[in-house]
């Protein structure tokens, strides 16, 4: 028989994934408007908006925003490209056609990520710059917030990206995909205090909700980099809670991947 | 060796039954046909042969291996030629097909591959400007480019104009040629007739006949009727021996003007198969 050729390597397959990927992502230009610049134009309205309108010495809401909306730009590349990305992949066949070869689930899922990765440092450059050059958000100069902002950046994408997975088990159809994981998306952004700052303006109740999920952490963790540590005392907690933060996100790293190891699917005919 | 053994294969989707007990046999490097009308359990075959759908029961060796359990090494010698897929939309014709080829331990090249499928001029054009009929010939360069034993093409032509089927036909006995094993579905009689070494006909389920295009059903023993016009107008007579018949004919001296001789078409024999399971 034939079979002596090696079977090329998952990471050598995942790259390639990626490759197509990145490829399709920027050629898609709506694909590339909403879920990449969208967050950046909220960011502009935003801080626009609400300009100075704040009594905390050294701070500007505009210069809160910028930190809090990286949180936002993460969950919508993230957790959003994920979900409507696997959700079309199953409608128009990609895993379908992928499935017919020696491609691993694993590579599939490399790919993604690699796609993942590269829209989240894009969307944190653009947010990051937007706010440097539109409201003067200090870039931290020690190597200590570079290194939370680093961990906290691949936790977020890592756990957002898994739960992006498993919400594609969720949605029927490609075409409703966006609108329908944007729900959870925005109210989560309202009651984690991403949009309102700070969170303790919100009921306790809504606080407690937002504890559960990640996007509250992330949002008070990209703070906890860019704004001064005069700025933790509006937190919920009155602190950074950096321990916390990493706990919660590993947290939902664990969950999400038992969620998309028992929910994923390759097709949508059940028996499949 | 065969490359496909089916025994007794059953496949219910809640209470209907989709595929009631099927039984084939196809060797390497066979082209053959599985024909039926729409519903017949022709699809519901094949994605179970690809590793797409899971059986019910009954045994099933594609490759001397079961596709329900069908590792990387075994999908690396099968080839799945997609019917409706649109994927890639964004992607030119070469990537995809470099793409795809990357996956695999021993592919064909790139180039080679969009040649054969006649895309060359359109290598560099994105997939979503492809006809219809271009982009089911790169489905199937996706589905050979791994260089497989066996090519799964489920109604591979369904929607194409005259033209392009007899470029898809040559595209299919080149492959042949190569030694492929190729199983094909269709419910096109012509495009059986014109590709098929053998054939097996699916009607609600179970196999009413299997054989070569030239012997379906009993074809070649269903008798001629041999036509002619004779001096009191067109006569013609129903026989088991044509030769026979028009050797008495022309021994008598009779000259046959407008002589033809016919048997029943693969239509009428299908028609006839298919309508007894109605």
């Amino acid at each position: 028989m034939t079979t002596a050729a090696a079977l090329p390597s998952t990471a050598r397959m995942g790259l390639s994934r990626g490759k197509v990927e990145i490829l399709q992502f920027f050629r898609d230009r709506t694909a590339v408007t909403f879920s990449f610049l969208f967050p950046a134009m909220l960011l502009l309205l935003f801080g626009t908006i609400f300009g100075d309108e704040y009594d905390h010495p050294g701070l500007s809401a505009a210069q809160v925003f910028s930190a809090s909306m990286i949180a936002y730009g993460i969950v919508s590349t993230a957790f959003i490209t994920m979900g409507v990305g696997i959700t079309t992949d199953r409608e128009d066949g990609t895993l379908k056609r992928l499935r017919g070869t020696p491609v691993t689930a694993t590579a599939y899922f490399l790919g993604k990520l690699i796609l993942v990765a590269v829209l989240t440092v894009a969307e944190v450059v653009v947010l990051l710059a937007a706010g440097v050059v539109f409201f003067d958000l200090p870039l931290p100069a020690d190597a200590g917030r570079w290194f939370t902002f680093g961990w906290l950046l691949v936790l977020s994408v890592v756990a957002c990206g898994l739960l992006g997975i498993a919400a594609s088990a969720l949605v029927r159809s490609a075409r409703t995909a966006g609108a329908v994981l944007n729900v959870p998306v925005v109210a989560l952004q309202f009651v984690s205090g991403v949009f309102i700052h700070p969170i303790t303006q919100l009921p306790d109740w809504m606080i407690t909700v937002a504890s559960v999920f990640p996007v509250k952490w992330m949002a008070q963790g990209f703070r906890s980099v860019f704004l001064p540590d005069t700025a933790a005392g509006l937190e919920a907690g009155g602190s950074w809670e950096h321990g916390r933060i990493a706990l919660v996100l590993l947290a939902w790293c664990v969950i999400g991947s038992v969620l998309c190891l028992s929910t994923f699917r390759w097709t949508n005919t059940r028996d499949a | 060796m065969t490359a496909i053994e089916v025994r007794g294969l059953r496949k219910t989707y809640g209470s209907r039954s989709a595929v009631s007990g099927i039984d084939l046999s196809v060797p390497h490097g066979e082209v053959f046909a599985l024909l039926g009308p729409n519903g017949a359990g022709k699809t519901t075959t094949v994605e179970i042969l690809e590793g797409h759908r899971r059986r019910d029961s009954g045994d099933v060796r594609v490759l001397g291996q079961d596709p329900a359990v069908g590792g990387r090494a075994w999908r690396a010698r099968i080839g799945i030629v997609l019917q409706s897929a649109t994927d890639a939309a964004d992607l030119t014709v070469v990537e995809t097909v470099r793409h795809i080829a990357s996956l695999y331990p021993r592919p064909r090249a790139a180039a080679e591959v969009i040649e054969l499928v006649g895309l060359g001029d359109q290598a560099k054009a994105k997939v979503q400007a492809l006809s219809g009929g271009q982009r089911r010939r790169l489905d199937v360069a996706l589905g050979i480019v791994g260089r497989p034993e066996i090519v799964f093409l489920d109604e591979p032509t369904t929607g194409f104009d005259p033209h392009a089927r007899r470029q898809f036909w040559q595209l299919v006995r080149a492959l042949a040629a190569e030694g492929t094993t190729i199983l094909l579905t269709t419910h096109y009689l012509d495009e059986a007739e014109a590709l098929a070494d053998r054939l097996a006909v699916i009607a609600a389920g179970v196999l009413v006949a299997e054989g070569t295009p030239a012997t379906l059903g009993g074809r070649a023993g269903a008798g001629a009727t041999v036509s002619w016009t004779g001096p009191a107008g067109q006569e013609s007579e129903l026989t088991a021996d044509p030769v026979a018949l028009i050797t008495k004919l022309t021994a008598a001296g009779v000259d046959l003007p407008g002589l033809t001789v016919t048997r029943p078409s693969l239509e009428d024999t299908y028609l006839a198969l298919i309508g007894e399971q109605r």
